[in-house]
């Protein structure tokens, strides 16, 4: 018998779009939260996509919605045009905690996914550990989250998330808990794992000059009801350089968050 | 501006500044010298073994020495020296072992039938919380039932053999287990299995890849408790009805009115469940290494 993947699998890039998302969350007493109104956009191919927003901005819920954690209230959620509504599966995620199992190693976890998939265990140590070795995590393949620091089992997660090998990869604040040095070392780090993979990455954080930084573009959004206020392009060459946060078009467009993320606030 | 500032009265800055006078009017308690350190260090291994092995001698001695001076009554309460000589008579002449096989056996067989059903059991209500919450009810309620009160009707529905003694100790050992392992699945972190079902996994996955794993200290951590009820349950079976066991030779000995014989049981016990609890001790090791490792 020959176990079938859950999601077909594709080596050709993939774009997610988001149609006229809408989340209401309503409680036993009848009152209704709108934590999500009407969302729309869409990530190209290869695309790397911030969503910055203040704290209640609806950015884990329509993280859940996409990752098919949570049934939203209308509207669609596709990849490559097939619907993925209330579907699990189809997208890497990463919440906002590392979530690594603390019995396993580091091996152990970021195979899980492919364990979950039906991949013997010898297959996936096979496919996992020169990876490890390539993305500075070979010296831990035997350690436990524990032994490890903040940015490791960060790492390992991120691992562990492009090892389940889907085409689109959602990030909820991977680097929201890590000082300001380990963080920086991260972005380099991820950025690194995006050229090399050519994932399609929806990244959310509350960091502007994080999200500047990475990203192709940026999508902001208002605070409850959440929704979208606007789509900005990033235009700046790759690869980036650090120092490319005190250029003008940086600062420019840093502004232009700012000030869309204060008027939002009223 | 400053002068503007500083001509209004401004109540809270008076406040303080009283507050401040009252704080540097306190008087402060001389520095502590300490020649210690701050947390006893841990004591060498071999003093606690000689101090522990110390008591124990000392307690035989007085107990013997007492008795010899006719202070103790020998015919109620016998003497180290007596209940040594019962003891190489009792192992010597060949039901001791035996009984003492007896007692061993139906004791791990009810440790394991209600450890592993237990745990069974617990692990079960993860999978719906209707039947969760209705058991848990029930179990409540037999777990504050004295279970010995069920030892007359067992022996007299299981027989005086061997399988009486078994359901006595299960029937302890379970529903301590059943509690135990629930209150483990119920902490277990939901974000782990959100992690698992956002993988595309299936029920039966975050149940054998989270679930599983994440109870498995905590059922580990009640069998030390367990173990001993397993033994409370065999020898109270035994004292109900028995042909063989440490349980029923106490008995014997109680009716022969032979004290000796009945330190000798219950000595007996004490070292019997010392060999289980530390049998458990690794038994724990060995599981935990298991899914660390």
């Amino acid at each position: 018998m020959t176990i079938t993947a859950p999601v077909p699998h594709s080596t050709q890039q993939s774009d997610l779009t988001v149609t006229n998302l809408t989340r209401i969350f309503t409680a036993p007493d009848g009152t209704e939260t709108r934590a999500l109104v009407d969302a729309s956009f869409t990530a190209k191919p290869g695309e790397f996509l911030s969503i910055i927003g203040p704290s209640g901005c609806g950015k884990s819920t329509l993280f859940n919605a996409v990752a098919g954690l949570d049934q939203p209230t209308s509207g669609d959620i596709s990849i490559n045009g097939s619907p993925i509504v209330g579907q699990q599966g189809h997208v890497g995620y990463l919440l906002q905690k590392d979530l690594l199992l603390p019995w396993r190693s580091v091996l152990g976890n970021v195979t899980i996914g492919l364990e979950v998939s039906g991949v013997s265990k010898k297959r996936a140590n096979e496919i996992a550990l020169p990876m490890l070795q390539a993305y500075g995590l070979g010296e831990f393949v035997n350690h436990r989250p524990d032994q490890l620091s903040g940015g490791m089992r960060q790492r390992a997660a991120l691992l562990r998330t492009i090892l389940f090998n889907r085409d689109v990869i959602l990030l909820d604040e991977p680097f929201g808990k890590l000082d300001a040095q380990t963080r920086a070392t991260m972005q380099e780090w991820l950025l690194d794992l995006w050229d090399d993979f050519q994932k399609t990455v929806v990244f959310v954080t509350h960091d502007i000059d994080e999200a500047i930084y990475l990203s192709d573009r940026v999508i902001v959004m208002s605070p409850r009801p959440g929704r979208i206020i606007a789509e900005l392009p990033v235009h700046l060459d790759r690869p980036r350089k650090p120092a490319v946060v005190t250029s003008a078009r940086f600062i420019d467009l840093k502004t232009e968050i700012l000030d869309l993320l204060a008027t939002g606030q009223n | 501006m400053s002068t503007i500032e500083l001509e209004k009265p401004n109540t809270a800055t008076a406040q303080v500044g009283a507050a401040m006078v009252a704080l540097s009017d306190l008087p402060r308690r001389a520095p502590r010298v300490r020649s210690r350190q701050l947390f006893p260090s841990e004591p060498k291994g071999w003093l606690v073994a000689t101090l522990a092995a110390g008591i124990v001698i000392a307690l035989f001695a007085t107990w013997q020495l007492l008795a010899d001076a006719d202070v103790v009554d020998t015919f109620f309460w016998s003497k180290p020296s007596m209940v040594w000589d019962s003891a190489v008579i009792a192992f010597s002449n060949g039901t001791m072992l035996g009984d003492t096989l007896f007692t061993f056996t139906s004791t791990i067989a009810g440790f394991v039938l209600g450890v592993v059903g237990g745990a069974v059991m617990g692990l079960s209500f993860w999978w719906s919380r209707l039947y969760a919450r209705t058991s848990e009810p029930l179990l409540i309620a037999v777990e504050a039932m004295p279970k010995l009160a069920l030892a007359p009707m067992i022996v007299l529905a299981l027989g005086i053999g061997i399988e009486s003694k078994i359901a006595m100790a299960t029937a302890l050992v379970i529903i301590i287990q059943v509690l135990n392992t629930h209150t483990a699945v119920r902490a277990v972190d939901r974000d782990l299995q959100t992690l698992l079902y956002s993988l595309g996994a299936s029920r039966w996955q975050v149940f054998t890849k989270v679930v599983v794993p994440s109870t498995i200290p905590s059922v580990v951590a009640s069998f030390r408790v367990s173990i001993g009820l397993a033994l409370t349950g065999a020898i109270v079976g035994e004292y109900i009805g028995s042909q063989e066991g440490l349980g029923k030779m106490i008995q014997f000995a109680a009716s022969s009115f032979d004290i000796s014989l009945i330190w000798v049981g219950v000595f007996t016990l004490g070292i019997l469940s010392f060999v289980l609890y530390l049998a458990v001790l690794l038994l724990e090791k060995v599981l935990l290494r298991a899914i660390r490792g």
